[in-house]
């Protein structure tokens, strides 16, 4: 069980090296970990799902909207099976809120029908139009123009963070070696691959590049031009617990030419998001917001939930998602250099993560790689950061076996010292305050540290000697 | 899920100035079992990390800590019981709370409740302050409590940003850096001045500058002003620290039903410190974010009477009377629901807050198309300032007529006799 955040990093030739460690390359880690194999997983950032995997909507699709025959649509069918069952099994918070596809006009309107026939084609059939009255029942708060919608109920909202974690957790308590702030530089091909690290060396038989918004540049190490990714910013706004009541259902739009659009959602935590925006930049850095982007999604929010717009904002954050100018996943085994890239995964990527590694997997093995037996991993059991379910600070059971339990740090967003000891010192703990604010939503609240700040400044500090 | 069960008289939620003076009059005039809930660990509320002096009376300055530690002391010597770490998390019933605490979850029932949860600084995602998410960004509550309470280090080079009016506040968020051994590289404010200055308080003041960016990946490396002539400047630290822009600490309130007043966003009371629920009062700064300590804590000692009237049952709790509305650009009144027969206000005078410089301004107070009072103002109005409206006009209101206006004329001759009197200023 190990991870590494600095110093040496092993000597020993590994079988599989997954490079990237967001959900995608945590959940193939995790997959790859039932086989009886040296694993390693490594990753430039200083925690778990550090880039594209922390800013995303946070939806367990159902892949209703796919291209048809892709394998973006089958993956993520089988993903979201998969991935369903695992949530409840390990505690990442999920909730079946159900999406309304909300039509603005009667083009839109007219569009709904040709949207449901291809979710049938999608293998999705549980999708029912709704007329304006019972859409404004459903969504009381509605902003006004709505003529109908296309009900999709099996569009739900996960916990991003957790899944990521529960991945990694598993992963690592299975034996695979996590080595954080690790940077691969360079790759040499031969018997092995030799990947030059900012931590030095690494050996290994196989590789699986699941490098997300870097996956070009790994790729042309391994002289490999498959394809380049585009960093496609996503802003979004997350707005205050008590606007939750003004939502129901992941509000989505009918998707144009322009792309998916802006929606309105409920997030886990009780919160309700709006966005993303959609800009292709060139910069994999531009991780910041912008005066424009903001002001873009207030007034689509103002459109969509007038309500909203008067809520206070909790937080505000952009994504990059790792576009490649393809309609599909980029996945491909290259046998003779026993590798496989991991590409162009967009924002199904969260819902699809375990069926992609259960493809990559397969890949590695017609590869020549020998999996041998699996084998059935130990159940994870992740800590409650949603509101669905009853959180530590409601548990008379759990306050009373252990008092840090009742003692809220975080008051907006409820964390307890005991949560966020059990982080500290949890099988992938955090490597910053923002890593402790995804395994435990300290900080993360309204107030964003006006209350709280120094307090939990003080147990991360106290807790990383 | 077992809770204890409780009961007390009165419930005061939150150890701040507000809720200790309640609680120390209330306990001293015989309310009973008077029992304050706070979810810090230490009493207070945000004296206890403002460390600058001015606290108090004026006659007997003091600073903020032993400003806090007195009150706590009074409410406890007049028998006031006094239970910090423990939070009241939501409602069980209109005057039942639901608290989580190390000992485990109770459910205290009151005959009377009083909020006072205070206020806090909007942070940087709240003011919509576009940029990366760097650590180094901070409220001057976050900063304060970091230096003065937990000792720890801020970074060496510090920017503070400030809303009009909220000079006392980024004076002090200066005071503190310079604890700490930051250097102030600037003040920035979308207002037209700055703190006053004093030998003590040098430092560079880009006054109607708006902050469009902040940069950095991990850490903060810098602030991006834009001045009123569109010019824009980056400005090199490693620390930024909003001040001022307060907002009512109203979750429990919402939770609770209450409702709120659109201008303040804290509960709508009356007079009385009466909130729209029966039994339930709210006082300090959770009704108009922040106000100095002293006043909170005199609205702490003014719900007094209030509520040993309604424990005594002597006064039913009135519904209804008239909400007061502000016009722009006036912001907020405080208290907002008027009440013909009712107590006067605190100091017999409305609170109110005006987003715009007012000379020589005149309130007129109206109601459905009827001018109730109009007073001129003794002096300019200004941001951040507040502003006081005499009471004197409140028997003239109609409890069931609509709302009462607070209009702004800025010139008394130009009355508008007959219409509603809401002129541009």
């Amino acid at each position: 069980m190990t991870v590494t955040t600095s110093g040496e990093l092993p000597e020993l030739l590994h079988d599989v090296i997954v490079v990237g460690a967001g959900v995608v390359g945590t959940a193939i880690a995790r997959e790859l970990a039932r086989h009886r194999l040296r694993i390693a997983l490594v990753d430039a950032g200083d925690d778990v799902g550090n880039g594209t995997s922390k800013a995303n909507t946070a939806i367990l699709h159902t892949g209703f909207d796919a291209v048809p025959g892709t394998l973006e649509s089958r993956l993520v069918r089988e993903g979201r099976r998969r991935l369903a069952a695992y949530a409840e099994q390990s505690g990442i918070p999920l909730e079946p809120v159900g999406a309304l596809l909300v039509a603005w006009d009667p083009e839109q309107l007219a569009t709904l029908p040709a949207l449901a026939a291809k979710a049938v084609r999608n293998g999705y059939h549980a999708t029912r139009l709704l007329d304006a009255a019972e859409l404004a029942r459903r969504e009381p708060h509605l902003g006004p123009g709505a003529l109908g919608a296309l009900e999709v109920p099996d569009e739900w909202i996960i916990c991003p963070w957790t899944t990521t974690l529960a991945y990694a957790t598993q992963a690592v308590r299975a034996g695979v070696d996590l080595h954080l702030n690790c940077r691969v530089q360079s790759v040499t091909g031969g018997r092995h691959h030799e990947l030059a690290t900012s931590r030095g060396l690494l050996r290994t038989r196989y590789l699986v590049n699941a490098a997300g918004l870097h996956a070009d540049e790994l790729d042309r190490l391994l002289g490999r031009q498959d394809f380049t990714v585009t960093p496609r910013r996503g802003q979004l706004i997350v707005y205050d617990k008590l606007a939750r009541p003004l939502v129901g259902h992941i509000l989505l739009p009918v998707p144009t030419a322009l792309g998916k659009g802006v929606l309105v959602a409920p997030t886990v935590y009780g919160n309700v998001i709006l966005g993303p925006t959609a800009e292709d930049l060139d910069d994999k850095r531009a991780t910041g917001s912008s005066a424009e982007g903001l002001e873009t999604l207030r007034a689509m929010g103002a459109r969509i939930l007038p309500a909203l717009i008067d809520e206070e904002v909790t937080a505000v954050y952009a994504g990059l998602r790792a576009a490649t100018g393809q309609d599909d996943y980029r996945i491909r085994a290259h046998p003779r250099l026993r590798y496989v890239t991991v590409g162009g995964i967009r924002s199904t990527g969260l819902t699809a993560s375990m069926a992609i590694a259960g493809y990559v997997t397969g890949l590695l093995g017609d590869a020549g790689l020998h999996l041998g037996p699996a084998r059935d991993l130990e159940p994870v059991h992740m800590p409650n950061i949603g509101e669905a379910r009853p959180r530590p600070y409601q548990r008379a059971d759990l306050i009373a076996a252990d008092p840090a339990y009742g003692s809220i740090v975080c008051h907006c967003e409820r964390v307890t010292h005991g949560e966020i000891r059990d982080a500290l010192t949890s099988t992938v703990p955090p490597g910053s305050l923002d890593g402790l604010r995804r395994r435990t939503r300290a900080r993360g609240g309204r107030c964003q540290g006006f209350y709280c700040g120094p307090s939990v400044r003080a147990l991360f500090e106290d807790g990383r000697r | 899920m077992s809770r204890t069960a409780r009961a007390v008289d009165v419930l005061v939620v939150g150890a701040g100035p507000a809720g200790l003076a309640a609680a120390a009059h209330l306990a001293a005039a015989g309310a009973g079992r008077v029992e304050v809930l706070e979810r810090e660990q230490e009493p207070g509320g945000i004296p206890r990390h403002s460390h600058h002096q001015g606290f108090g009376p004026r006659h007997r300055p003091t600073t903020g800590p032993r400003y806090a530690g007195r009150l706590a002391d009074a409410a406890l010597a007049a028998g006031a019981a006094l239970r910090t770490g423990v939070t009241a998390t939501g409602w069980a019933g209109p005057r039942t709370l639901d608290v989580t605490g190390p000992h485990g979850l109770e459910r205290l029932s009151a005959s009377a409740v009083v909020l006072a949860t205070g206020a806090r600084e909007r942070p940087r995602s709240a003011r919509l302050v576009p940029g990366t998410r760097p650590a180094g960004v901070l409220t001057t509550g976050e900063l304060q409590q970091a230096v003065h309470v937990h000792g720890q280090p801020v970074g060496s080079r510090a920017v503070v940003v400030f809303t009009a009016g909220a000079d006392a506040v980024a004076r002090a968020a200066v005071d503190t850096l310079r604890t700490a051994g930051a250097h102030v590289v600037a003040l920035v404010t979308e207002g037209t001045r700055g703190p006053l200055r004093s030998p003590r308080h040098r430092f560079p003041l880009l006054t109607g500058s708006t902050v469009v960016e902040l940069t950095g990946h991990g850490r903060l490396t810098g602030v991006r002003v834009r001045g009123d002539d569109g010019r824009c400047a980056l400005l090199d630290c490693d620390t930024v620290v909003f001040t001022g822009d307060w907002m009512p600490e109203h979750e429990l309130a919402r939770r609770g039903g209450i409702a709120l007043d659109p201008g303040t966003r804290g509960p709508a009371v009356d007079t009385a410190f009466r909130t729209a629920v029966p039994g339930v009062f709210a006082v300090g700064n959770l009704l108009h974010g922040v106000e100095p300590a002293v006043s909170a804590a005199a609205e702490g000692r003014g719900v007094t009477g209030p509520v040993l009237a309604h424990l005594a049952g002597t006064d039913p709790w009135p519904d209804g009377g008239a909400p007061l509305r502000v016009d722009p650009p006036l912001l907020w009144a405080a208290p907002n629901r008027v009440r013909p027969g009712g107590p006067p206000p605190l100091g017999e005078r409305f609170v109110l807050r005006t987003a715009e410089r007012l000379t020589a301004p005149v309130l007129v107070v109206h109601q459905d198309g009827r001018v109730l009072d109009r007073q001129r103002l003794p002096r300019t109005a200004l941001p951040g300032r507040p502003v006081h409206l005499r009471a004197r006009w409140t028997a003239e209101a109609d409890p069931d007529g609509g709302p009462v206006h607070i209009s702004v004329m800025s010139d008394s001759r130009r009355s508008g006799v007959g219409g509603p009197p809401i002129l541009a200023v």
